[in-house]
């Protein structure tokens, strides 16, 4: 055993290079046809429909569902993106059980929802695989705007601004564009390379220009972008990783749960991801459990998911986190983290309830409680995010902001492609003059 | 269990399900495995006179409306008569009636509109002992062009011309088969009636086209590129069937002519309708040609069922709801209903208001108190029935009488906004 040898347990290729692409397929997979036509025979086509009220982009899901009943794929597709151009991932990775789905009439009666996340899949994949553009762009504006991150806000900002005829730079900080589309969503959630298809679906709309291996504030600055551009939008997501604050934090084997799922989510043979036998997660969000769930899939004999408070303050939605313990996640809650013990490299954490103190060996620690941002210059922050009115202004002139970095922002995909959208409005009817800033 | 022995001109079957003229009922082969699902009869497919055979198309012969989960809500055919020798039919009948004599065994007949070929081939046919003829004055499609089959049941004179024939040279019982492609089907039934008829069966299909092909933009189905109409039939058909079975069974002329219903049959409950409505057994084929035979099982075992729930014998529901269809004008209108809601049940899906507001008569709220909810608003409301029909959950939308048992009746015939009223 691990912790009688003192030697922590920490090593690839737990389980066959199959096992492991088993483990990280899709995790729903798409409807065929005949499929999809009759779970869209099942939507009541409801009247200011519930649903649509709870998706955060508006898409008139009745509607785009009608259209799939109709063989009307190419529309059904329009209804989408014109609300939410990322539409093919949201499809993927929406907590759907908390927002339409959970919104849906039909779970009145303790029946099943529509299953509105498939369906929505159904009918963007194929006209995003075959790129078919479905908005012309408006003639040009001669307008130029910065979009600084190529994340969902900065990606949706981007496309809805070269659809109205302006000219865009993303600034991407990594090297590869999507933000934590590309880097941070679980690997089970979006197969197949599917958030670089979306980037290139979105980026063929024509008129964007994106500088990979662009950081603000290092690469580039702000006043600069200024002074260049006629605006500026800000989807710059959240920066480091929250620290515990806890003695032995720096030990080896203690991991930023976004970095590790970061360099899962970009490995070629995921099966050469070095894990522990036992894992310990800190967190009750998303990340928390993403990391969770991709630990067991690698082949973690044991994780633990420990949270500081009650399941109800739980971040991650109730099918989250029944998705956790179906993988075989155990979730501890109501213990925070007291000490992380071992020598050079962590052998276990110790926390501390209401009832005492219990330890947790572990050959692997991820940390996932967050994340937080550095102030930008002399823009207007709040708890560590960025102020925005109703339009996405920030307090300087003529930059907007939205996504995870700004004040509401939830670390939700689909929320950051409507505060991009939003901010794109309101930034075009600036520079037309139609709206007194 | 209730006992469905059934009794039709004196022809008994085993339960009043027979399988109707056409494919299924196209040989022994067939009719032998029908009889072995348990089907209390067939009408063996239409013979016509000897000669060259009938040739059919080689394209497709049928067509369907399906829903999105593919289920046949209609269908179509452009199959014409057999296509088999008349000797070799006849030596099946023989034999199957033979093997079953329980069941009945009617054969279907269209013959040109001369008294000659009624008289040399009816005693022919009948010679198989057969139970009885079913005049085949239906099929809209290919035999009407060469003047037979619904171009004869057009025409009310020829339909008693031709009954007459058959009745001259038959010794045993005609059924006259009726075209529902008429504006009223009262003179066909009439004049089958004044012909002799035994009795009518009803209806035959429904001239129809399928559809379009979105890809070659032709009328779908096509032979070589060409189409033509077809004959509709499946469970869209039945509330057509229905009324033209009701009008027969309710109207002064032709009341009492024993009816055979066709129309859509699929489960036991389309049986109750047929029968209540005044057909005294039904006929089946579509359904069977979506299922196959086995689908006998649910209409013998369900009809049963109802008639021991309902404590009723099969002959006293025969017309049972035949006194409750009249005419719109003795329609009573003094008598009011409204909808109610059962909020419990409401899923607040609001389609009944979307319906109401946008197509009827803006009777149903969609919030109220700020909450989104859906109540009749009675003072609008006209008891249309829109909104139940609309409605996805059974049961949830109900109409409630909301006139008294003790206002007096007043139909159009006597309401004082009808300048042609009744003044005695």
């Amino acid at each position: 055993m691990t912790v009688e040898s003192g030697q922590p347990d920490v090593r690839a290729k737990r389980l066959s290079k199959d096992e492991i692409e088993a483990n990280f397929a899709d995790l729903h997979p798409p409807l065929s046809r005949s499929e999809a036509l009759i779970e869209a025979d099942r939507c009541y086509f409801c009247y200011d429909a519930p649903c649509t009220t709870a998706c955060p982009t508006g898409i008139d899901i009745p509607s785009f569902i009608q259209k799939i009943r109709s063989d009307n794929i190419r529309g059904s597709a329009r209804t989408i993106l014109r609300e939410n151009i990322m539409g093919g991932m949201c499809a993927r990775v929406c907590p759907t059980e908390v927002l339409c789905e959970e919104a849906c009439v039909r779970n009145s009666h303790a029946e099943k929802p529509v299953e509105i996340g498939l369906l929505q899949r159904y009918a963007t994949d194929p006209i995003i695989d075959a790129r078919t553009q479905l908005f012309p762009r408006a003639e040009a504006s001669g307008k130029r705007v910065a979009v600084v991150g190529g994340g969902p806000a900065g990606l949706s900002c981007a496309h809805r601004l070269a659809v109205l005829g302006h000219e865009v730079v993303i600034f991407n900080r990594d090297e590869k564009p999507g933000g934590l589309n590309e880097y941070g969503i679980a690997a089970y959630k979006t197969v197949d390379d599917f958030a670089q298809i979306e980037v290139d679906y979105i980026l063929r709309v024509g008129g964007i220009e994106v500088r990979h291996s662009c950081a603000l504030g290092e690469d580039v600055q702000l006043p600069e972008l200024i002074d260049e551009f006629d605006a500026v939008f800000l989807g710059i997501g959240l920066g480091q990783s929250n620290d515990l604050g806890i003695e032995g934090e720096d030990k080896d084997g203690v991991i930023n749960a976004i970095d590790y799922i970061a360099e899962l989510r970009q490995a070629d043979d995921k099966s050469r991801m070095p894990i522990g036998r036992t894992v310990v997660v800190i967190g009750g969000g998303m990340t928390a459990i993403d990391i969770a769930v991709q630990s067991r899939h690698l082949g973690a004999r044991q994780v633990h998911m420990v949270y500081r408070r009650g399941p109800e303050k739980m971040s991650a939605s109730v099918f989250e986190q029944a998705l956790a313990q179906t993988s075989g996640v155990t979730i501890h809650h109501r213990a925070p983290p007291k000490r992380i013990i071992g020598d050079d490299h962590v052998i276990g954490v110790e926390f501390e309830t209401d009832d005492g103190k219990f330890v947790l060996y572990a050959d692997m620690v991820f940390k996932a409680i967050g994340q937080q941002m550095e102030g930008i210059g002399d823009i207007e922050m709040e708890n560590g995010r960025i102020v925005v009115d109703d339009g996405h202004r920030t307090s300087l002139t003529r930059v907007w902001a939205g996504g995870d970095c700004v004040v509401g922002g939830d670390d939700l995909t689909v929320s950051a492609v409507q505060h991009g959208k939003l901010a794109a409005i309101d930034i075009d009817q600036q520079l037309r003059g139609a709206k007194s800033g | 269990m209730a006992d469905l022995k059934t009794t039709f001109l004196g022809i008994e079957s085993p339960n009043p399900f027979w399988l109707a003229s056409a494919p299924p009922t196209d040989k022994a082969y067939n009719v032998n495995r029908a009889f072995e699902a348990g089907w209390g009869g067939v009408v063996w497919k239409t013979l016509g006179e000897d000669g060259p055979p009938i040739v059919n198309v080689n394209g497709p012969r049928y067509s369907a409306l399906h829903s999105n989960e593919r289920r046949v809500i209609g269908f179509n055919n452009i199959e014409l008569i057999t296509d088999r020798p008349l000797q070799t039919n006849l030596d099946e009948i023989r034999q199957v009636k033979r093997d079953w004599p329980d069941r009945a065994m009617v054969v279907s007949v269209m013959l040109p509109m001369n008294e000659k070929a009624w008289a040399d081939n009816l005693p022919r046919i009948e010679d198989t002992g057969a139970d009885a003829f079913e005049l085949n004055f239906g099929c809209p499609h290919g035999m009407s062009e060469r003047g037979m089959g619904a171009a004869v049941g057009q025409v009310p004179e020829y339909i008693q011309m031709a009954t007459e024939w058959a009745k001259k040279a038959a010794s045993i019982p005609v059924i006259v088969k009726l075209t529902p492609n008429v504006a009223n089907i009262l003179p066909p039934a009439k004049a089958a009636l004044d012909g002799g008829a035994d009795a009518v069966s009803l209806i035959n299909t429904i001239n129809s086209i399928m559809g379009v092909n979105y890809d070659t933009l032709t009328m779908y189905p096509t032979t070589d590129g060409m189409g033509t109409h077809g004959g509709y039939c499946g469970e869209a058909v039945k509330p057509i069937a229905l009324n033209m079975v009701a009008e027969i069974a309710r109207s002064q002329a032709t009341r009492g002519l024993p009816i055979s219903g066709i129309g859509g049959v699929t489960d036991w409950r389309d049986a109750v309708d047929f029968l209540a409505l005044g057909a005294s057994n039904v006929q089946v084929c579509t359904a069977a040609m979506v299922y196959g035979f086995k689908i006998v099982d649910d209409l013998v075992d369900g009809l049963s069922t109802f008639l021991d729930e309902k404590g009723l014998t099969l002959d006293q529901l025969v017309g049972k709801a035949v006194p409750s269809v009249t005419d719109w004008q003795y329609l009573n209108l003094n008598y009011e209903e409204k909808a109610v809601i059962d909020q419990d049940l409401c899923i607040k899906c609001g389609r009944c208001h979307v319906v109401c507001e946008d197509t009827s008569h803006q009777a149903i709220t969609h919030t109220v108190d700020g909450e989104r909810r859906f109540e009749v608003i009675d003072e609008e409301c006209v008891g249309c029935n829109l909104c139940v029909s609309v409605c996805p959950v059974d049961s949830c939308i109900t109409m409630k009488q909301t006139s008294d048992d003790s206002d007096p009746k007043l139909n159009w015939t006597a309401h004082p906004n009808n300048p042609m009223r009744n003044t005695d």
